[in-house]
């Protein structure tokens, strides 16, 4: 790339200014199927740790029951993960989604458990919103201080981090709480918290006609405004890589039969509500004006400002929605773990910032994808979940975690040199 | 002028703490005029502007608009009276593309509400490209465009939504020749449909070129405001440097028919 100083002219553009750089084949092969090339980056990565894995574990990694196991444990960090994309695109950060999501847990468990009369029907259902509400209420105190105060995020939700640490200890003086109610712990994908053959293939092929519906769609709506179109090939062949894609994993989820009989689980429930949450988040950033402001701001905080943008709102906005996932990550983990442990949650802002920044969000803001985090969620769990079948100790596994956490960054400001 | 004003800035005042950044400023502007503001980095032009604009609030003094008279809290306000500012940082989302820096504030909703990015994209393009017949690349992130590029979709953003009074902050400064060639066509364009324009500009050849008055500013203070026609360009230097005209200065105009 050698733009000189003088190839700055209006005049001298032709049409097809910015594709005819010097680009390498694979980029302008990027291009035309309008593919990024981070993405697909971070694709070969997770491809070559799954395949690492794989013969490092003697051939154990790939197998349904570990890669069943591997969606379940990716689900509680990816979704806290699309939080916090939006909270970096917009150059915050939130170092308290580990405490806030132990606390909102122990809230839940607590009401469940020493509050609400047990084995009522509006029980487990009203904790959960009961839950979700003190998400959101902590994530609007939080943004308060941040938007309107002008406090630095960081020293917000560092205090958040100790605060709501310590109140999730205040709710039962460190008790564990348990159990939960059993309908209830089907949300965090135990034994029976999965949906089984059938449904697991319904979901599959409804999941595969939306594809091709949105597709379709998108493609008729370029024509009729006669916009340029990708080729039709390329259209078909992701078409065909993402029903793929969907195929296989039905088809492991529903390998992995429930203990000593020949009943395939199915799908999971948490990592369910993980793809609810994804579709959810990825419908904010794209369609919404908030995910569309969350994003200038990220760009030019100035010129969100210029244009009108209510940038406080919005941030408050941001770390509500941020606040309401954890809730919905605290739901998972206690149905999970059947109860409530005041350690839930801890180290887990570093997992989850870490999932969003392996996964392409730049830290400098303005850069961020919902479906970067959930790749880069699965990504720092694979190194995990391979780690302990390998048996690293614990101690080496946060210093191999360290590491990647820093090879990302690293990649991030590569990345990110003018060419 | 027989019309009456698009706008009258009336003895304006602004501080910043101890600074006194604009002291006592009055102009206006006549539809289908452009008047030039001029002076040294940090005269006051910028901060002037950024009032009529909604950027900033204004300390004392009054504005009106087709006489009437308004109070801005913010730039949309502004807006909302067909003010449209180009800034001279340009004031664009760079990792965002040129349709959603050009509606930026102002999206196209579908009938259920959520950004309408095709209509967009369609409107970006009618405007853009008649600014620049071979701008196409319309959605990469405008981080990889060029400087006329950027400067067009900032221009863009301005007049897609009928501006009727436009106050333009350098337009050309970051511009090479043709791009700038470019952009004064235009402001020609903007001022024949009637348009009001202020024009904050260093480039003496822009200002010849382009303006009707010119208003010159030093330490915050108004120190000359001229029809073109009266002054040379070693007149306005002088107003600009020393903050008066030369000893035994005659208007340019009157000096010829001497």
């Amino acid at each position: 790339m050698t733009d000189t100083p003088t190839d700055t002219s209006l005049g001298d553009d032709r049409p097809d200014t910015g594709s005819d750089r010097s680009e390498s084949k694979l980029t302008a092969l990027f291009r035309t199927c309008e593919i990024d090339a981070r993405m697909a980056a971070m694709v070969v990565v997770l491809i070559a740790v799954w395949l690492g894995m794989h013969v490092l574990t003697d051939g154990f990694f790939l197998t349904a029951r570990n890669l069943y196991n591997l969606t379940v444990q990716s689900s509680v960090v990816g979704i806290m993960a699309t939080g916090m994309v939006l909270v970096i695109v917009a150059r915050h950060i939130d170092l308290s989604v580990g405490s806030v999501m132990g606390f909102t847990g122990m809230v839940i468990a607590w009401l469940q458990v020493d509050v609400f009369p047990l084995g009522v029907v509006w029980n487990w259902p009203a904790t959960i919103v009961l839950g979700l509400m003190l998400g959101a209420l902590i994530g609007a105190w939080q943004g308060y201080w941040i938007a309107y105060r002008s406090i630095p995020a960081f020293v917000v939700t560092l205090g958040g981090l100790l605060m709501f640490r310590g109140l999730a200890f205040l709710v039962t003086d460190g008790r564990t709480v348990a159990p939960m109610d059993p309908t209830y712990q089907l949300l965090g994908g135990g034994i029976d918290g999965s949906i089984g053959e059938t449904w697991s293939w319904v979901f599959g092929i409804v999941a595969i006609a939306v594809i091709a519906f949105m597709t379709w769609q998108q493609r008729h709506s370029r024509i009729k405004h006669g916009f340029p179109t990708k080729h039709i090939l390329i259209e078909w062949m992701l078409f065909v890589i993402w029903s793929s894609l969907i195929i296989a994993f039905v088809v492991v989820m529903n390998s992995y039969t429930k203990p000593r009989t020949d009943i395939p689980r199915g799908i999971p429930v948490p990592v369910l509500i993980l793809i609810g949450v994804v579709l959810v988040m990825a419908l904010i950033t794209k369609v919404t004006t908030f995910g569309r402001y969350v994003f200038a701001m990220g760009g030019n905080p100035r010129a969100a400002e210029l244009s009108g943008i209510n940038v406080k709102k919005m941030t408050l906005f941001i770390f509500v929605v941020m606040g309401i996932l954890c809730g919905v990550a605290a739901v998972i983990t206690t149905a999970r773990l059947n109860a409530g442990a005041n350690s839930m949650g801890q180290l887990a802002e570093l997992s989850v910032i870490a999932a969003a920044v392996i996964g392409g969000t730049s830290l400098a803001g303005g850069v961020g994808s919902i479906a970067g985090a959930i790749l880069g969620a699965v990504i720092m769990q694979s190194l995990e979940n391979g780690m302990v079948l390998m048996g690293v100790s614990s101690a080496m596994r946060q210093v191999v975690i360290g590491l990647v956490l820093l090879l990302a960054v690293w990649f991030d400001t590569l990345y990110k040199k003018p060419h | 002028m027989n019309t009456s004003p698009l706008v009258e800035m009336k003895h304006i005042h602004k501080r910043f703490g101890g600074v006194h950044a604009v002291k006592d400023v009055s102009i206006d502007l006549y539809p289908g005029e452009v008047v030039g503001i001029l002076g040294h980095n940090g005269a006051g032009k910028s901060v002037l502007m950024h009032m009529l604009s909604g950027a900033l609030p204004v300390n004392q003094g009054e504005i009106l608009i087709h006489g009437e008279k308004v109070r801005f809290d913010n730039p949309r306000e502004a807006r909302g009276k067909g003010i449209e500012t180009i800034y001279q940082t340009l004031a664009l989302a760079d990792n965002l593309n040129a349709p959603a820096n050009l509606f930026l504030g102002r999206e196209l909703k579908t009938r259920w509400g959520t950004l309408d990015d095709d209509s967009m994209e369609a409107e970006s393009r009618k405007v853009l490209q008649r600014l620049n017949p071979y701008f196409t690349n319309i959605n990469d992130a405008v981080i990889n465009m060029s400087g006329g590029q950027r400067q067009v979709v900032a221009i863009g953003r301005a007049i897609y939504f009928d501006a009727r009074i436009l106050i333009m902050d350098e337009p050309t400064a970051a511009l090479g020749p043709s791009e700038s060639a470019m952009v004064t066509e235009l402001i020609k364009k903007l001022r024949a449909d009637g348009i009001g324009i202020f024009l904050i500009s260093h480039d003496m050849h822009d200002v010849f070129d382009l303006c009707d008055r010119v208003m010159v500013m030093k330490n915050g203070e108004n120190v000359g405001m001229h029809r073109i026609e009266e002054v040379t360009k070693d007149d306005l230097l002088s107003l600009i440097i020393v903050g008066h005209l030369p000893e035994g200065w005659v208007p340019r105009n009157k000096k010829m028919e001497a």
